[in-house]
């Protein structure tokens, strides 16, 4: 934490969609950086001091529930946990995360983008216990090293970095993405999800799933969570091809 | 005016708010859950720490069951929970647990043979069983018996609500997001829904149900540093408030985490110090064994934050700008430890504080962090006076936490009171029909409609941002850890003017639809009112217990104040609420008040207690094949539905 104080001047993205007349512009505002201060910070205080009507979104302030991506200084990012000390000039860019709906300013609705997404790769557990567990005995057992490995693909959090970040989806608005194939990777490792590779196949066998992806790897880039997308679009190619 | 109608409408989608959806879609009625936000962003999955259930698997959880978690949580509550619930809850744990391990949480398994931990500072071996590799293993947290609580690595939460929403995505039960309910519909003593604003459009949205269940989560934001979402404030509780009918229980127990990062307050898990993280001074020096030679960092949270505090004011605290903090080490885990099982407190400490927790301490001081209080409700999750209201979850005083909540048992409950109080909830919906008036549902429309007009017509007026830091501010230095008579009283008065101001809100930004200065304009006057309970009942509850501690009262007080406090707001036009109390009858308690087990015991105990410790000696005495079953049955038997009642399997021992 540094002592010295210096103005910051952030210029943000506004646009309201649902204010007749509204065009997209960008407007600069300027406040006294405090020491620790983030971007989450900074973003309230200029809402509650200088511009009330500014969107954004926050929930957990602490890189946790993927609400607050948002692209800073180019950059897809989780806006919580970047602090404004990392950017040296003092100048900082924001803008909406593109590749979702816009609601306004910098708030997009990746909500309903997730929602679609886990219901096209059915992210739930295939499986008939499922449905009838019998709680009163014993879980099934499971090996503790496939239980932390699946927990590792599961720690994706939903902020939509990987896609904001991913050249084919936009070329392709139906492409699945990164966040799609983490999710695919995550159950089709799990002995739970007794799901065929064929099955796996209907929903990603084709240019809009898995073999799309150029591997640029614009996801693993920027994922904030650091999955390996790399290594679980490889695994899931590898399964594909096995299909054929 | 847009209405729309369902069997079973659920406000809120974290644990609680999902699980009672399911269990209401499951019985085959209609469901739509309310949420301001995606399902999967809801606070829920914050939690790091885990899930309290008894199985018993790790070696040290051995001999655990649903007996020594049922003391546990009675304890840790200060003997302010309602022991029928506590029951249910810990008979119910293992079931949720295994049904979320079907479901697809990957909870962390025992690995048989040695492994290293660290207890009381000491690096120790122990040695699971065979038998138990691959089973749910569990983690010590804060006053427990047993290491207790299970977990997924460091997001315990995070993957409890990713498989709780994946469910209900199966099963096709829509969330509808970005809309908040701002006022309960209810006639002649029955609820029937809610008016909802959408957060997008403004538009505003009647949607009518036989029953409406609120699982809102906590109030922590009424407080200006706690460890919870920004989202986390109260707008469930307040808005069963304002009906005017329904009453919140113990408004005034609010619990403070002892380890939170100064400045911004959030939290590092219970499961640093559960895994062997100490606290330290000033100078260093290891401080908790001095006051709890016993339970040292793992004693109950209360009791971790104030001894945190009183240290602090013997001079013994870190100075900094933003005031005095301790620190928690956690170097002595090492690496390998923290980048797998506290991963998220490294990303918080590299994020956040730019340090490397594996070689340097944490600045960490107690904040606020959760709320016992809420809707107060009967065992079934329906409201006792406004019937069709049911609530579960941290925003509901279900009350098997009273007044101090131990670590784990929260995501715990979510979940169990889900089951329970969704088969209640489709119970209701069994039984009742749809009976309100168009024009009453009108009428609640209108009047919603007239406050936002007011809201951006009125010229000048009160700024809600304002309002809302100045009473975060007054609850943070009035109402927080120790409190006492003369600052809860000026708190009191303090928020009256406050509540007065917040009828005279005017906007900047005149917009109807998607506009953040509004939505805190509809917001602000009812957190307002909720500080107000909280302040008012703990200026009245003149005792200590659990997390509520007066300095002027240090005792707990059984004689006179073994009650729950029963908080209405009747006459709107009124600036305090109205404060009433309901008995806790030691003649009926499995476990009848005792010490805690912390400090020196001057607990005042009521005539009772004698009394029922005699009974249960003769109940025990004159069923001595009795096992625990049974004698749990003759103490205390309790109501639950069929498909919870059956016995849980443990390793080694079986259903016994
Ligand atoms: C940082 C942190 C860590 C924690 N760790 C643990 C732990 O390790 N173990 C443990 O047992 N407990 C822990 N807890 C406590 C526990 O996480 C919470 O008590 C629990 O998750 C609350 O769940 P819930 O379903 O009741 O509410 P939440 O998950 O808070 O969900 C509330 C829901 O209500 C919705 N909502 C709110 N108001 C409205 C409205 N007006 N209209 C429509 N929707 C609305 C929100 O959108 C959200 O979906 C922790 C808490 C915090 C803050
Ligand atoms: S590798 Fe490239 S194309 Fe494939 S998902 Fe990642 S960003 Fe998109
Ligand atoms: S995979 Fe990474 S970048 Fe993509 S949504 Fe998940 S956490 Fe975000
Ligand atoms: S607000 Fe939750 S990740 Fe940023």
């Amino acid at each position: 934490m540094s002592d010295q104080e210096r103005i910051l001047k952030f210029q943000i993205f506004r646009y309201n969609p649902q204010k007749p007349g509204d065009k997209p512009r960008m407007e600069t505002y300027e406040i006294t950086e405090a020491p620790g201060m983030t971007i989450f910070i900074a973003l309230n205080d200029i809402r509650e001091h200088q511009d009330p009507s500014l969107q954004f979104d926050f929930v957990c302030r602490a890189g946790i529930c993927g609400s607050c991506a948002m692209v800073i200084n180019g950059q897809p990012d989780l806006a919580c946990r970047t602090l404004t000390s990392s950017f040296e000039k003092g100048e900082i860019k924001l803008l909406p995360l593109p590749g979702f709906e816009l609601i306004g300013d910098l708030s997009v609705n990746t909500g309903k983008f997730m929602r679609a997404m886990s219901e096209r790769v059915e992210s739930w557990i295939h499986d008939k216990y499922a449905d009838h567990v019998n709680f009163e005995q014993l879980e099934e057992k499971m090996d503790p090293d496939v239980a932390d490995e699946i927990y590792e693909l599961e720690r994706c959090v939903e902020c939509g970095c990987c896609v904001s970040a991913c050249a084919t989806k936009r070329m392709r608005p139906d492409f699945l993405s990164a966040v799609g194939f983490m999710r695919l990777a995550r159950f089709a490792m799990d002995p739970r999800d007794k799901r065929t590779n064929e099955e796996f196949y209907e929903i990603m066998g084709d240019d809009d799933g898995v073999f799309g992806c150029m591997t640029l790897l614009g996801c693993e880039d920027y994922c904030p969570k650091d999955l390996p997308h790399q290594t679980q679009i490889a695994y899931l190619r590898r399964k594909m091809v096995m299909v054929n | 005016m847009k209405i729309i109608y369902t069997d079973s409408l659920v406000i809120g989608s974290g644990l609680a708010g999902l699980r009672v959806a399911i269990a209401s879609m499951q019985r085959g009625f209609d469901t739509i859950v309310l949420s301001l936000v995606p399902a999967k962003r809801s606070h829920s999955a914050a939690a790091q720490g885990g899930m309290q259930a008894s199985l018993g698997a790790t070696i040290k959880g051995d001999g655990d069951d649903e007996e020594i978690h049922f003391a546990d949580t009675v304890k840790g509550s200060g003997w302010g929970c309602d022991q029928d619930v506590a029951r249910m809850f810990v008979n119910t744990a293992p079931k949720a647990i295994r049904q979320l391990s079907a479901w697809g949480v990957p909870w962390s398994r025992v690995r048989r043979g040695d492994r290293e931990v660290v207890i009381n500072g000491e690096k120790v071996t122990i040695t699971e069983k065979d038998e138990a590799h691959g089973f749910i293993t569990a983690r010590d947290f804060g006053g427990t018996k047993k290491w207790r609580t299970c977990y997924t690595s460091d997001g315990a939460g995070h993957t409890m609500l990713y498989t709780m929403d994946n469910k209900a995505i199966q099963m096709g039960i829509p969330v509808h997001e970005r809309k908040e309910a701002i006022a309960l519909i209810h006639e002649d003593g029955v609820c029937y829904g809610a008016v909802v604003r959408d957060l997008i459009t403004g538009e505003l949205i009647a949607y009518v149900a036989k029953a409406t269940t609120i699982a809102t989560g906590g109030y922590g934001r009424l407080y200006s540093i706690s460890t919870n979402a920004v989202i986390s404030e109260g707008m469930g509780t307040a808005i069963a408030l304002e009906t005017g009918i329904a009453a919140l229980g113990n408004m005034e127990a609010v619990q403070f985490h002892p380890t939170a990062i100064v400045p911004v307050g959030i939290l590092t898990t219970e499961g640093c110090r559960g895994d062997g993280g100490l606290l330290l001074d000033k100078d260093g020096y290891r401080f908790m064994p001095d006051y709890e030679p016993d339970k040292k960092e793992l004693a109950s949270r209360d009791v971790v934050s104030r001894r945190m505090t009183e240290h602090m004011r013997k001079g013994k605290g870190v100075p900094s700008r933003y005031g005095d903090h301790l620190w928690l080490d956690i170097r002595l885990l090492g690496r390998k430890h923290i980048d797998k099982n506290l991963r998220e407190v490294k990303e918080i400490c590299e994020y956040f504080l730019g340090i490397d927790p594996s070689k340097e301490l944490i600045p960490v001081r107690p904040t606020q962090h959760y709320s016992m209080g809420g809707i107060r409700t009967k065992a079934t999750g329906e409201s006792p006076t406004l019937k069709g209201l049911f609530s579960a979850g941290e925003a509901a005083c279900w009350d098997m936490h009273g007044f101090n909540r131990l670590g784990g048992n929260s995501v715990a409950e979510t979940v169990v009171a889900g089951m329970i109080v969704g088969e209640y909830v489709a119970d209701y919906c069994t039984e009742n029909s749809l009976n309100i008036s168009s024009s009453t549902v009108e009428s609640f429309m209108k009047k919603e409609e007239k406050n936002i007009t007011d809201l951006l017509l009125r010229g000048y007026g009160e700024n809600p941002f304002e309002l809302k830091a100045e009473m975060q501010k007054i609850m943070m230095d009035k109402v927080g850890i120790f409190r006492n008579g003369k600052d809860l009283e000026q708190a009191v008065e303090e928020l009256k003017v406050l509540n007065q101001r917040a009828k005279k809100i005017a906007l900047r930004n005149k917009i109807s639809s998607s506009n953040p200065e509004l939505v805190e304009a509809i917001r602000v006057p009812k957190m307002i009112k909720l500080a107000q309970c909280v302040a008012y009942g703990a200026m009245l509850r003149t005792e200590s217990r659990g997390a509520h501690s007066r300095e002027d009262f240090p005792e707990r007080n059984d004689k006179e104040w073994l009650k729950r406090t029963l908080t209405t707001w009747q006459d709107k036009d009124a600036d305090l609420p109205e404060v009433t109390y309901e008995n806790l009858d030691i003649m009926t308690m499995e476990m009848p008040p005792a010490s805690r087990g912390y400090g020196v015991d001057n607990t005042l105990h009521h005539p009772d207690t004698a009394k029922r410790e005699k009974e249960i000696e003769e109940i025990k005495k004159a069923n001595p094949g009795a096992d625990r079953f049974e004698l749990q049955e003759l103490l205390n038997p309790i109501t639950i539905p069929d498909k919870f009642k059956g016995k849980n399997e443990r390793i080694g021992k079986g259903y016994k």
